[in-house]
């Protein structure tokens, strides 16, 4: 709510004489005047540099601590530049104000450092990555001796936990795995039935839909879908625990947070991740098939193309491919609401990174799959 | 304090709060005068903090005014509530300062957004209200970087960036050590006779009231009323409520009976 129209302003200036620079101030210097009065007075200031600067304040009805603030910048000023400053006539109530706002409680800090070059920045940013490649690899090992100790001890695992994760993360992303996977293979056949139709080879829309949905784009769209539903869950939830010194309690008490939190989460992704990219693949093929109908193919001739394009193999390597998604996505969910930092932008910073960073394993992840299928002749 | 000259800063007449049907505050009265530093005093759930969040507006009660300067704040709305809001600040319990921004900028916030100063001039007067609560070494810092005391200090400073006449504060010594606790009692009391700044304190703590609060109201757990009303010192010594001396002589129920 900032004044429409500037003040009126309070300060007279007079000019430059051999007793100095004169302001008078006229009224009140409250935070409504002082604004105008403080680009006067600095302007002329600046313009005059004059040895001796002297405030006439006899008039002055009012003064907050804006009007204060100015009073002691031109103070500030002249002796900055070894000249006098001299205030007249102030009435001794504002006298104690600006000897209370006077005080100093120690030297000015500077601000924080200007932001750092683009070299430094490349630097720090590596050196970052190292270390978050080094916690990464940490984490992977104790999330491992945790499964580990999980499946010598069953009973230590928080199955309740795990089955509600598994219904969170699993049953209640049916229905958007379902669309998509449906609308995925829908729009694939549509796009490439009518290039390949040029050439005679609208059959062999079938092959690219079976083999694409079950080794490849159903687990991907799965991997995703699982990273921005529950891999940004896990971070939030984590983070919060941690911000609100949860994660602290269990571990006095002498509860290892990876065993307690996030074998259960891992878990139960682990299950669910096959069986929804099972579904995203039918769905495909299901939005493919309607493709296959619409250009006259019967329904036989699309399943026998598919039949023979899809080996055992390929579904094989598309479930393992998905449960191996499923660890990556919740594992660094986990990860990242476990490297909460405190503060109100904390959680939001983790699971946008929790996000980030599923997305980018699971490319990479998907490319070591490619390479391991090739040189298996998969 | 003498009144007898002084116009009340702040007029609440028959207040009664609820939520849910339930009454949480029941036909309250009282005033606050210029330059005082009033506290309202009482157990766990007597409805402080509720009473509180209505003096500042946060809660419309179901009956009766609030009169800040004169103005309703109950019914105010639009510009005339936003300038009614510039004559008040509030330090909330935990501080509430803005977590991706340094003390400087979380002084300068309501600057930015209510006047129009130059940019300089803003620095400074942020700078100032640190400087005024022993903060001006950390004006760079982020909440997330300082103490429990020194993040009460900032809200104080963040809270007087617009120069309010009033300054509520609830919990001011809630959960810090009692070195730390005494310095901003002597902050208030500072702020309050050098600025005349009108102080309304929610505490149950006791060496707190005793050193900074010139009157008192009490409110009670059951009735949701006022049992007891005046200077702190008064109401020790000469209350016939056995509530209010069991509450100032820190005995627990049986010790009453």
């Amino acid at each position: 709510m900032k004044s429409a129209e500037p003040a009126q302003s309070v300060l007279q200036v007079y000019p430059p004489s051999e007793d100095g620079l004169v302001f008078s101030i006229v009224g009140p210097l409250d935070s409504n005047t002082t604004g105008q009065a403080w680009r006067t007075a600095l302007r002329v200031l600046q313009q005059a540099n004059p040895r001796r600067v002297i405030v006439d304040a006899a008039r002055l009805t009012y003064c907050d601590g804006a009007g204060a603030a100015l009073l002691l910048e031109l103070r500030r000023r002249q002796s900055r530049r070894r000249g006098t400053y001299e205030i007249r006539s102030l009435d001794p109530a504002y006298q104690a104000m600006l000897d209370l706002y006077g005080r100093s409680d120690g030297p000015t800090p500077e601000p924080a450092a200007p932001a750092a070059s683009p070299v430094e920045q490349i630097g720090r940013a590596t050196v970052m990555l190292g270390n978050d490649i080094v916690v990464l690899i940490a984490f992977v090992g104790e999330l491992c001796a945790a499964l580990g100790r999980a499946v010598r001890r069953p009973r230590l695992v928080r199955w309740r936990d795990a089955f509600v994760t598994a219904e969170l993360a699993g049953v209640n992303a049916l229905p958007i795995i379902v669309l998509l996977g449906f609308l995925l293979g829908l729009i694939m056949a549509f796009q490439s039935a009518i290039p390949m139709r040029q050439f005679g080879a609208d059959l062999y829309v079938a092959n690219l839909i079976g083999l694409s949905m079950l080794r490849e784009l159903g687990p991907l769209l799965t991997a995703i879908i699982l990273a921005g539903r529950s891999g940004s869950a896990f971070a939030a939830e984590l983070g919060t625990m941690k911000v609100s010194e949860e994660l602290d309690a269990l571990t006095t008490m002498g509860l290892e947070p990876v065993g307690f939190l996030v074998v259960p989460r891992v878990i139960a992704a682990v299950t669910m991740t096959p069986f929804l990219a099972v579904f995203a693949g039918v769905c495909g093929l299901i939005g493919g098939a309607v493709v296959m109908l619409s250009l006259g193919f019967p329904l036989v001739t699309y399943l026998i193309q598919v039949k023979s394009a899809v080996t055992v193999g390929d579904m094989i390597g598309g479930l393992g491919k998905s449960f191996v998604f499923g660890i990556v996505v919740a594992a660094i969910g986990c990860l990242r609401g476990l490297q909460t930092k405190s503060g109100a932008s904390a959680v939001g910073e983790s699971t946008t990174r929790a996000v980030v960073s599923g997305l980018v394993l699971i490319t990479i992840v998907d490319g070591v799959f490619a390479v391991i299928f090739y040189a298996l002749r998969i | 304090m003498e009144h007898s000259n002084h116009r009340p800063i702040i007029q609440v007449s028959h207040v009664t709060a609820a939520y849910d049907g339930t009454v949480l505050l029941d036909d309250l009265s009282f005033d606050v005068y210029p330059a005082e530093v009033f506290g309202i005093l009482g157990s766990s759930g007597s409805g402080k903090s509720t009473l509180l969040k209505h003096m500042i507006g946060l809660h419309r009660p179901v009956r009766g005014s609030i009169l800040i300067e004169g103005e309703d704040i109950t019914t105010a709305e639009g510009r005339e509530r936003r300038e009614l809001l510039t004559k008040i600040g509030v330090m909330y319990q935990q501080g509430a300062l803005f977590g991706s921004m340094n003390l400087l900028e979380n002084v300068r916030l309501p600057l930015e957004e209510y006047r129009d100063l130059p940019d300089d001039a803003m620095d400074t007067i942020a700078f100032m209200k640190l400087q005024l609560v022993g903060l001006g070494s950390a004006a760079y810092k982020l909440p997330d970087e300082i103490s429990g005391g020194m993040r009460k200090r900032a809200a104080i400073a963040r809270a007087m960036a617009l120069d309010p006449r009033i300054l509520f504060l609830d919990e001011p010594s809630a959960g810090l050590d009692p070195i730390t606790s005494a310095e901003l009692d002597q902050l208030i009391i500072s702020l309050a006779r050098n600025l005349k700044i009108t102080f309304v304190v929610v505490t149950h703590e006791l060496p707190s009231i005793d050193a900074i609060a010139d009157r008192v109201i009490m409110l009670c757990e059951h009735t949701k009323k006022i049992i007891a009303e005046g200077p702190p010192n008064a109401l020790r010594d000469h209350s016939e409520n056995p509530f209010v001396r069991q509450f100032f002589n820190r005995q627990a129920d049986a010790a009453v009976s």
